[in-house]
């Protein structure tokens, strides 16, 4: 019989109790199933497509490989926490403005790893975006809107860096 | 002029503007609901057991052991199938789960539910299944005389095709056999879904899927349930491309939702995906092309066999598809060509974008530019002297009586500049950053392809679509029963409702069973379809609209550019305004112009509109390695009309990335039957990195008659023609024949 452990999962800035039946599972499963997390997607547990990528103390990695055991006591930021509820940010508003969003089923993920490439590289080159979001793959689009709407996300971001020092 | 520097979603709708997706923001936040994320309380998870063998005789299951695991439900097998153990998308010849035979590996043999996804398949690996194990049969060509595998034969369609003279002959003559590898259509969601029972043994699917009435109709003869107890709701559809239009898990759940009175939710996983719907069929094709000195063509001779694998799907209608545009968008006055969809042991192969042109295409356009080389002739010229025009007939002797904007397709790709001289930069590279070469062994190839696909349903199917457009003091609701996949669609109606009643509060209604069927989402037919029954709809509320005021007023009005304008023209009333404090309710079901059966030598007019597409690709070769970067490709298309822009550019561009991908990478390895790649570290997708840039030359708008607002579909012609255009580049590149696609390192740099 499964139990409540001691442990708790940090999930973008929430502790969660979880049950010590969760440890075994891989990550991805227990935050969409057992903590309705569904943001994360599902497209090939075997960390070929990105389509589950979250930050784990703020490295990028594929949630269906790591064991939910294993991020006890980390750091998880998954698609949920990119903005505040009923707001989108800057790289989020970006996908919708550059209509990079066909299915959606890729997006969460590619958004997870363009923002934490942006944090990075502010102003990357067209082929330095192509090679960050090579892990993550899409179906529907071709990229071109998705590399577009880094673009206008590295922009936008600089140019509201800019003001706000300006501002400052 | 690039994609890039022209399109931006704006917030203003109506037709022919970049209006935004109303599912684009919770999709950008995660919280669209996908068929994946269904749960439900008390829920159970579902799981199958398949067939690890192409082709065994079932002697005994015994799955003592898996019912005793604590935490399973149910173990269904063959004999717990309610109603017929048949089904099928175009007829029922495939077995819900495999009674005494297994024909192809990846068959589904049991069904577990259970609490955990990890307990049902432990339940899975628990089962015993003793099988006789026979040897398959796993090349078409002989399939057609081998001994059947299937009640059926293994002939599941035979066409001819015999126009005009068949002794006729040209000056030169040009021959090749062709093959095309089995591609997927690996979109990224996986088939799931969740099945609902209810106290009175009905049950509601909540599924991804491309056609819920076509669907519902397969389950419910398997059911032996009456259609108002088997109700289907779509959940959020990651992607589709021909693999979701069969019945995949849908039965299944619904067995076990009913068996064990829970809710039943399924997942497939990568692998089982890729096992548990139907492929590109694998195709072997001959030609030979007969043309004269000036480079017309003459006559073109043809034998095409489709590996359908061991179950018919829509294999009838990919091939009527290949032969029927088996000379591409040519003229010519006379051919002769031969088909076969043939059955194997092989998996199961239907629908995938582009249906048939595919295959064809890749190899008529290697013989055009083979044709090219013999006379000497540049390939874009001799495509111009051959193309299609309005009035011409296709080989099935059907007149186009359309827009056929080819030449102007054509030489407005032709007219485009080319890319810059390739760049310094390792990621540029074939190869990229692993350093396998250096640019001076990099040979640069350009390849250029012409296409034809048609519309819509075909061969005398009553295709419809039904819409009701609900009014209520101003805020308008849409409902049909159209699937989205991520075209789309939603986007769409919110247009067309905008432009007919000039309203901006507009709901889309979940598609379900419980409104007529929409067809499926499928064949470049929903926008033409769907959007023409939401269309109506929206018209059929107009035109009460002004019989209402008329009656109320004594003045009739005239619609105007959405505004009622009174006969004497002295009052006008924009239709949003009209609508205020008013209640309509219109359903229409909206039809194309009736087709018909193709004759015994495949003649009669058996399409409804023709869309046609070119493609230029750049590509840089490593020839000691055959590694290969496609570098840019550029496209015009004809599309009839933009009804938004942005939607357009990614269908564009995606279609073309599949075509990409089966030029280069794609392909489901067979190995006696079973597949060898099935999962995403060796079934290659194109990345970012793989796919170039995309230039759009130019996207003719020429209006098509009897279209909803002159738009041809738009989602097919792209994948066509960008494969043979790219595999024609590399040809320019290396000078090999590369007479197969996928394009392999090996068929470069061992050659």
């Amino acid at each position: 019989m499964s139990k409540v452990t001691q442990d708790h999962l940090n999930v973008n800035g929430t502790k969660f109790t979880i049950d010590d039946s969760w440890l075994g599972e891989s990550l991805l499963y227990t935050l969409r199933e057992q903590l309705g997390l569904y943001g994360s997607k599902n497209a090939c547990e075997q960390g070929e497509c990105g389509s589950c990528s979250i930050l784990l103390d703020k490295a990028l990695v594929c949630a269906c490989l790591v064991l939910t055991g294993s991020a006890i006591g980390r750091d998880i930021k998954t698609i949920e926490s990119l903005a505040p509820e009923g707001s989108l940010s800057v790289i989020q508003q970006a996908f919708v403005d550059a209509g990079a969003i066909q299915c959606g089923f890729c997006t969460p993920g590619l958004l997870v790893t363009i923002e934490d490439f942006l944090d990075d590289n502010a102003e990357p080159t067209e082929l330095e975006i192509r090679e960050a979001i090579s892990g993550n793959l899409c179906r529907c689009t071709g990229y071109g809107r998705i590399v577009e709407a880094v673009r206008i996300a590295s922009k936008a971001s600089t140019d509201t860096q800019g003001t706000a020092d300006d501002g400052n | 002029m690039t994609a890039t520097e022209t399109y931006k979603v704006g917030a203003r709708s109506g037709v022919g503007v970049s209006s935004q997706r109303p599912d684009a923001v919770p999709k950008a936040t995660g919280e669209f609901s996908f068929s994946s994320d269904l749960s439900s309380h008390n829920m159970l998870w579902g799981k199958t057991l398949r067939s690890p063998h192409p082709s065994a005789r079932i002697r005994n299951i015994d799955y003592s052991e898996a019912l005793a695991i604590s935490g399973v439900h149910a173990i269904l097998t063959a004999s717990d199938v309610p109603g017929k153990n048949l089904f099928g998308l175009e007829h029922p010849d495939q077995p819900v789960l495999a009674d005494d035979i297994v024909r192809y590996a990846g068959e589904p043999i049991a069904l577990v539910a259970a609490e955990h996804p990890e307990i049902a398949a432990d339940a899975i690996s628990r089962i015993h299944v003793d099988f006789e194990v026979l040897n398959p049969l796993v090349d078409a060509e002989s399939a057609v005389t081998a001994d059947p595998i299937h009640p059926e034969g293994n002939v599941i369609r035979h066409l001819v095709i015999d126009y005009g003279d068949p002794t006729s002959s040209g000056d030169v003559t040009v021959e090749g056999t062709y093959e095309v590898g089995m591609q997927d259509q690996a979109f990224m969601g996986t088939e799931s879904g969740m099945a609902v029972p209810s106290p009175d043994g009905s049950v509601d699917l909540y599924i991804s899927t491309q056609w819920l009435h076509s669907d519902q109709n397969q389950i419910i003869e398997a059911l032996n349930l009456p259609e108002d107890m088997v109700r289907l709701t779509l959940a959020g559809v990651g992607g589709a491309f021909g693999g979701r239009e069969d019945v995949s898990m849908h039965v299944h759940l619904c067995m076990l939702a009913l068996h064990t009175g829970r809710p039943v939710k399924m997942i497939y996983d990568r692998n089982e995906s890729f096992l548990g719907h139907v492929h590109r069929h694998p195709a072997k094709i001959w030609y030979r092309h007969h043309a004269n000195k000036d480079g017309l063509l003459v006559k073109v001779e043809g034998k095409i066999i489709l590996d359908g694998g061991a179950y018919a799907s829509t294999t009838s209608a990919v091939l009527a598809n290949a032969c029927c545009f088996s000379t591409g968008p040519y003229k010519v006055d006379n051919a002769q060509i031969e088909g076969w969809g043939v059955r194997t042991n092989n998996p199961p192969c239907g629908a995938m974008r582009g249906f048939g042109n595919v295959q064809t295409c890749f190899a008529i356009e290697a013989q055009m530019d083979k044709i090219a080389s013999a006379l000497d002739i540049d390939p874009v010229e001799l495509r111009l002297k051959n193309a299609l025009e309005p009035g011409d007939q296709i080989i099935t002797g059907q007149k186009i009586t359309g827009a056929a904007p080819v030449k102007e397709v054509i030489s407005s790709l032709a007219d485009h500049p080319m890319p810059e001289p390739a760049i310094n930069d390792l990621l540029a590279r074939p190869g990229g950053t692993g350093r396998t070469t250096d640019q001076k062994h990099v040979k640069r190839g350009v390849g250029f392809a012409v296409s034809i696909k048609n519309l819509m349903f075909a061969e005398g199917f009553d295709d419809s679509s039904e819409a009701l457009c609900e009014v209520n003091d101003g805020s308008v609701a849409i409902h049909t029963a159209c699937v989205e996949v991520g075209q789309g669609f939603v986007t769409l109606v919110h247009q067309i409702a905008e432009e007919v009643l000039g309203v901006s509060d507009i709901t889309v209604i979940p598609a379900d069973t419980s409104i007529g069927s929409a067809g499926s989402t499928s064949a470049s037919r929903q926008t033409w379809m769907s959007g023409g029954a939401v269309l109506k709809a929206c018209e059929a509320v107009v035109v009460n609209l002004i019989e209402q005021i008329a009656e109320e007023e004594g003045v009739k009005y005239e619609n105007l550019d959405g505004a009622l304008v009174s006969e004497d023209g002295t009052k006008t009333i924009p239709i949003a305004e009209a609508l205020r404090g008013r209640s309509f309710q219109e359903k229409v079901v909206h039809r194309h112009a009736p087709t018909f059966p193709l004759d015994e030598k495949g003649q009669g007019n058996a399409h409804v509109s023709f869309a046609f597409a070119a493609h230029r690709a750049v590509v840089d070769v490593d020839q000691e390695l055959g590694l290969v970067r496609v570098v840019e490709i550029a496209t015009s298309q004809d599309v009839g009309r933009i009804l938004n822009p942005i939607q357009a550019v990614g269908q564009i561009e995606g279609g073309i990335t599949q075509g990409l991908g089966l030029a280069v990478l794609e392909e489901l390895v067979m190995k006696n039957g079973v597949i060898q790649n099935a999962n995403f570290t060796d079934y290659l997708l194109p990345t970012a990195l793989d796919t170039p840039p995309i230039e759009i030359a130019s996207l003719i708008e020429e209006p098509e008659p009897g279209a909803p607002f002159g738009a041809k579909g738009i989602g097919e012609p792209p994948t066509i023609s960008s494969t043979p255009a790219v595999v024609a580049a590399i040809r320019d590149a290396t000078g090999l024949d590369l007479r197969r696609v996928p394009v392999r390192p090996e068929d470069i740099a061992l050659e």
